[in-house]
């Protein structure tokens, strides 16, 4: 059998930037393999037809619709084994996040399907898709093959870019019934989505200025931000000064907080650990500004500045202003 | 009132793994495509996180905990894992190993452990997010779907009470709370707790503490869903990372030569449109 199938993770009312991402991808390899991209998309009445066959123009030429509860895995276990199971798709693709691992990892079980995550490149290889994945802190790649059917991708985040095709293509939307099982009834939503501490959408940003440990003290997070106000852009923190409280939890870039790839990373004070690297190393321009010439951030910044980032930044800022300004 | 939630016994396995340890250069073997696992080893510090969710579960008296156990599968080594979960607080441990096992895949490795839990019957499962080497941040998903339990990854704060956990976690949009019925498998965020120390005392206990060696057979697991043979994904090749070309530097001497300099930087690439 054949056909790619996707999940859309959806929330008030608009598709998740990970998901149209998995989306476009599942198209493009489908159209690589001669085949078909579907997605499946679970929750309430806020699915609408409408909504729902918006995916066609990022490729899906099918949606399957269930009736389910939201924001946790295992009911979309339920309906993508359905799915699959009447479908017969070769694959299953997710964009990166919590969920896609969960579901990704259910289905693993479930189907006897292999499993790779945190994939970053997916290849057409003798009418199969062969997985790509960094491994052991990025300091290789390893090239998945699957072993039956059917395979699960994994995206690592921003892994898969969403790309309207631009011809408008809507997608058929067929509803499907499922009956979850006893255990994917068992956990249940309390309260989604809270947003604690300053709340910023570092994953949203074009541009961000990440603030480390260099800043000496968390006043030093009034310069990022005044750097970000005149780029245009939003603020970032390392895991160690979020531990020291200098700076909110939701800004935490790395391997326990977020994973960002904007056009421009502004790295001020920043040693480059690779837990910090993971999160950001997809960025389009990467600058470092640090004192120690050593800092391994220098390897992969595009552009480095060996200095001190309380006399660099408020100039720079200055100078930014007066740049965007004019 | 008359209620008495002590009534409750709870048991918690803690899935636990050995890895390479953090100071040793880890590499993949060209011949086998796998991690290269020689060298100096240790407890995951992942899971230590879950250890101690265990014991501040156990410690905070809302239930009583009628024991903790440490499972893991691996090779003979691993027990040195154990003994560490051990001295962290666990009660007893169980070791899975086999030679049919080796070179399971996270699909075969999530069956192997369910199938060894399931010899257990715990009210609780839990584990770290992620193994320092093969940074799958998966298993427990895997393993409570052969379990028929549902499951939560990356918590951060697990409440417990009666039959039920309240568990919140990081999610797309914000902070989710998820109340979650037992039994249950939840992997555990590191942001969730401070692993304590070992005592001395404890360390030194810990080898003397029960520790039961089970091989594939005695938990029922199907050899041919293990190992190489049950693995559904293949490495077919093991490859550099893309190289990324070394940047642009400078030293900042002139203060305002150097912003100048950033500033065209950043204008050459239309960042600041």
């Amino acid at each position: 059998m054949s056909g790619i199938l996707t999940y859309a993770l959806h929330y008030e009312g608009s598709f998740n930037k990970n998901s149209l991402g998995a989306v476009s991808e599942a198209a493009r390899l489908a159209g690589e393999l001669g085949q078909e991209a579907h997605a499946v998309v679970v929750g309430g009445d806020d699915l609408t037809d409408d909504l729902c066959a918006s995916l066609g123009a990022y490729g899906a030429s099918k949606v399957y619709r269930a009736k389910a509860p939201e924001g946790l895995a295992q009911p979309v276990v339920d309906v993508m084994a359905k799915v699959i199971g009447e479908g017969g798709h070769s694959y299953a693709l997710f964009g990166g996040g919590l969920l896609g691992f969960e579901i990704g990892a259910g289905l693993t079980a479930r189907l006897n399907g292999g499993v790779t995550m945190e994939v970053t490149e997916v290849k057409v290889s003798e009418g199969k898709l062969v997985a790509v994945r960094p491994i052991l802190q990025d300091s290789a790649v390893v090239d998945v093959d699957y072993v039956g059917e059917p395979g699960i991708i994994i995206g690592r985040l921003n892994a898969f870019d969403a790309r309207e095709s631009g011809d408008g293509a809507s997608a058929t939307v067929e509803d499907v019934e499922v009956e979850l099982s006893d255990w994917s009834t068992k956990a249940r939503m309390v309260n989604r989505g809270e947003q604690r501490g300053a709340e910023v959408n570092i994953e949203d940003a074009d541009i961000l200025v990440a603030g480390g440990r260099g800043l000496g003290k968390a006043e030093g997070f009034e310069m990022c931000e005044e750097l970000a106000g005149a780029l245009g852009g939003a603020v970032a923190a390392t895991r160690a000064v979020v531990d020291a409280g200098w700076y909110s939890y939701s800004a935490q870039i790395g391997q326990t907080g977020k994973t960002v790839a904007p056009k421009l990373y502004l790295a001020a004070g920043i040693s480059g650990a690779i837990q910090h690297k993971v999160g950001m190393q997809s960025s389009e321009n990467i600058v470092a500004i640090n004192k120690d010439p050593n800092a391994p951030i220098f390897e992969f910044s595009d552009l480095g500045v060996v200095g001190d980032l309380n006399k660099i930044v408020p100039k720079l800022t200055e100078a930014v202003k007066s740049k965007r300004g004019s | 009132m008359g209620h008495d939630e002590k009534e409750i016994h709870l048991k918690i396995c803690v899935l636990v793994k050995e890895v390479p340890d953090a100071a040793v250069t880890k590499h993949m073997d060209p011949g086998t495509k796998r991690l290269d696992r020689s060298g100096e080893k240790n407890l995951n510090p992942f899971d230590t996180h879950a250890i101690e969710a265990a014991m501040q579960i156990k410690e905070g008296g809302v239930v009583n905990i009628e024991e903790v156990v440490a499972v893991t599968m691996g090779p003979e080594s691993a027990v040195r894992a154990l003994h560490k979960a051990v001295s962290l607080g666990a009660d007893r441990s169980v070791h899975l190993t086999d030679s049919v096992l080796e070179d399971s895949d996270v699909c075969a490795t999530g069956y192997a452990l369910a199938k060894v839990l399931q010899t257990e019957s715990p009210d609780l499962v839990l584990l770290g997010q992620q193994s320092d080497d093969g940074e799958c941040y998966t298993i427990g998903a895997v393993v409570a779907d052969h379990l028929r339990m549902p499951s939560l990854t990356q918590v951060i704060k697990i409440d417990v009470s009666e039959g039920t956990l309240t568990c919140e976690r990081q999610a797309e949009y914000g902070y989710d709370t998820v109340e979650v019925d037992l039994p249950a498998v939840i992997s555990v965020g590191d942001a969730i707790n401070e692993p304590r120390y070992p005592s001395l005392k404890a360390i030194m206990g810990a080898k003397k503490k029960q520790l039961d060696t089970k091989a594939a057979v005695d938990v029922e697991i199907e050899p041919q869903s293990v190992g190489s043979n049950g693995s559904r994904t293949a490495v077919l090749g093991i490859n550099p990372p893309p190289e990324k070309q070394a940047g642009e530097m400078i030293e900042d001497e002139d203060t305002n030569e150097t912003v100048e300099k950033i500033v065209a930087w950043l204008d050459e690439r239309k960042l600041l449109a």
